[in-house]
């Protein structure tokens, strides 16, 4: 089955034990996102530092499929106490990797164990599945930072 | 040419040759499964090649030259239409073709829009179609999103009420509500022949009755009915009904509206323009009688060809037939579904009162990751919410897997997906 590139070890662990599921009771930015295709719902919330140039606390809750789940609990151990410019790094090379139909060589630097959503990419039924916690956490951040 | 609705054993591998996408494979080369029936079905050969027909030797304006091909591509037009028509027992002239059931029924809604809004100052307006604050419609939570988001917007434009009748947990319409919600308020009653989620059936003659004694108008959503057993628009008592064409071996892009002539007569045009008036100046227009009134503009002709060439090939088979094959299917579905541990079906488990369209989950997995596990044994099946949220919300559940049957499907089908099942849970290591 090459369905094994899409569920990799990794993905299924994150799904099993997400790493982060919870939400913060204090906060400046939260974004609530939903995959109208399949219903799949996260609320993220992120806390930036005093000047505002990093992710002090990010935290999130989410239902959905394996994929937005794993996606979530990934982006969690990658961006967690990250500066800005870094979170913006990997969340470019995420979104490349993710329109890039497979056709990519991750960074892994930047995405930690996302890398191993590369088969994802190859179906663009799930690319939106993936993509739901970066773009709810971009949007967090941006109601953080009060712009 | 004669309906067959005798009890014939179909021969489903030969009705399966009839169609060439079932011929193809897909993901892995694996033989296609196709079980989202519901969704849009396949369409036969005659239907494609009755399309392609119409484009090589007649296409042309229909209702628009007075030339020999014109005259060709508008008898065409009409022809399906007689033969449309004669499907549900109708006459021609109460068959509206539109783009889809999706906007039969915004036709019907803005009907009464129309007409609430034209009151103010035309006095020739049916008073019948015009809303007050405080009239009441009825829907059911059971609803496609077609059949409640369009009146959901009339309520809001006119200060009506969207009232609805719940679902029990079975899954079937809480009939037993069905007297207090309806009263001399209740102006429009318009309800699902069949779910597209849970595949409960809705006992017609029930709700026709209430609606009638209140005179309310009584409107049907047809789409997962007349595809898949015999329906008789007369026999239904319904004001009007609407269906898709593409879910019933038709082309994308026609759907239907069939109505009382009564109906059709009071009823302002939705779509206006070209080909739906009598005269025009500039300073108003007159409008053509019904089903040229709600016909606005140049006709999907090639479309409703194919769709005329579907209903022969569905009448050759039988409806009667067609249902019959399905409830054996279904049967062989929900009891085979029944037997995996780990399985949950949703909606009605007597074959008697549901149609061929099951939706499941399978605990403790996500509706997507099973379709995609199917998928990659080649069998399509839907995920998602499938246009109807307010069940989902009833279920508590942010989606389901459906599998939908039709014609061309056969017993392997079923035995394929419920070995699939299996592999699903045996993939994730989940029970
Ligand atoms: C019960 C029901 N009503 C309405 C619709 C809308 O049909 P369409 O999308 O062809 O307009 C569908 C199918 O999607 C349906 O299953």
């Amino acid at each position: 089955m090459n369905l094994s590139n899409m569920y990799q070890e990794v993905i299924l662990d994150h799904y099993k034990s997400p790493r982060g599921k919870g939400l913060q009771e204090t906060f400046g930015g939260e974004a609530h996102h939903v995959n109208t295709t399949c219903g799949d719902e996260i609320t993220v919330r992120v806390q930036l530092s005093e000047d505002g140039n990093s992710i002090k606390k990010i935290s999130y809750a989410s239902t959905g499929c394996s994929i937005s789940q794993a996606s979530a609990s990934i982006m969690f151990e990658q961006i967690d106490g990250k500066n800005l410019t870094d979170f913006n790094k990997s969340s470019e090379e995420f979104l490349a990797m993710m329109q890039s139909k497979g056709k990519f060589e991750p960074n892994e630097d930047l995405l930690g164990d996302g890398v191993s959503m590369i088969g994802v990419a190859q179906y663009p039924a799930r690319i939106k599945c993936a993509l739901l916690s970066w773009m709810a956490a971009k949007d967090a951040i941006i109601r953080a930072k009060g712009e | 040419m004669t309906i067959s609705d005798s009890k014939i054993k179909l021969d489903i591998k030969k009705i399966q040759l009839d169609f060439p996408i079932l011929a193809r494979e897909v993901r892995n080369n694996r033989k296609l499964i196709y079980l989202d029936s519901a969704a849009t079905s396949q369409k036969p050969q005659v239907v494609i090649d009755a399309q392609n027909r119409f484009y090589e030797t007649i296409n042309s304006g229909v209702h628009r030259g007075a030339y020999y091909l014109a005259e060709l591509a508008t008898d065409a037009h009409e022809h399906a239409r007689e033969i449309i028509s004669g499907f549900i027992n109708i006459k021609p002239d109460q068959l509206i073709f539109t783009k889809n059931a999706t906007e039969s029924i915004n036709l019907l809604s803005y009907a009464f829009l129309n007409a609430t809004l034209k009151s103010k100052t035309d006095a020739a307006v049916d008073k019948r179609l015009v809303l007050n604050a405080g009239d009441e419609i009825l829907v059911s939570e059971l609803e496609h999103h077609a059949n409640l988001v369009p009146w959901q917007e009339l309520c809001l434009k006119t200060g009506a009420v969207l009232k609805w009748i719940p679902i029990t947990d079975q899954g079937l319409l809480d009939y037993s509500k069905v007297d207090e919600l309806i009263g001399v308020k209740t102006k429009i009653v318009s309800i699902s022949h069949m779910s597209n989620v849970l595949g409960s059936i809705t006992d017609i003659e029930l709700i026709r009755k209430a609606a009638k004694s209140v005179n309310a108008f009584f409107f049907i959503d047809a789409c997962q009915s007349v595809p898949h057993m015999p329906v008789d628009f007369t026999k239904l008592g319904a004001d009007a009904i609407v269906w898709s064409g593409h879910k019933m071996l038709g082309p994308l892009g026609i759907g239907l509206l069939a109505a009382t002539t009564e109906l059709l007569d009071i009823m302002p045009p939705f779509i206006t323009g070209g080909s739906m008036i009598e005269t025009v100046s500039m300073q108003k227009s007159t409008f053509a009688k019904a089903p040229k009134k709600f016909e606005a503009g140049t006709p999907p002709a090639a479309e409703a060809v194919g769709l005329g060439a579907a209903v022969e090939y569905l009448q050759k088979i039988g409806m009667q037939n067609v249902h019959d094959h399905e409830r054996h299917l279904t049967k062989l579905m929900v009891d085979g579904l029944k037997n995996i541990e780990g399985v949950t079906i949703y909606g009605p488990t007597d074959d008697r009162e549901r149609g061929s369209t099951v939706s499941f989950a399978l605990n403790g997995l996500h509706p997507h990751d099973v379709g995609q596990v199917l998928d990659d044994m080649g069998i399509a099946v839907r995920v998602g919410n499938h246009c109807a949220r307010p069940i989902m919300d009833k279920l508590k559940v942010q989606s389901t897997t459906r599998a939908s049957t039709y014609i061309y499907n056969d017993d392997s089908d079923i035995e394929a997906l419920l070995d699939g099942i299996n592999e699903v849970f045996k993939f994730f290591g989940a029970r």
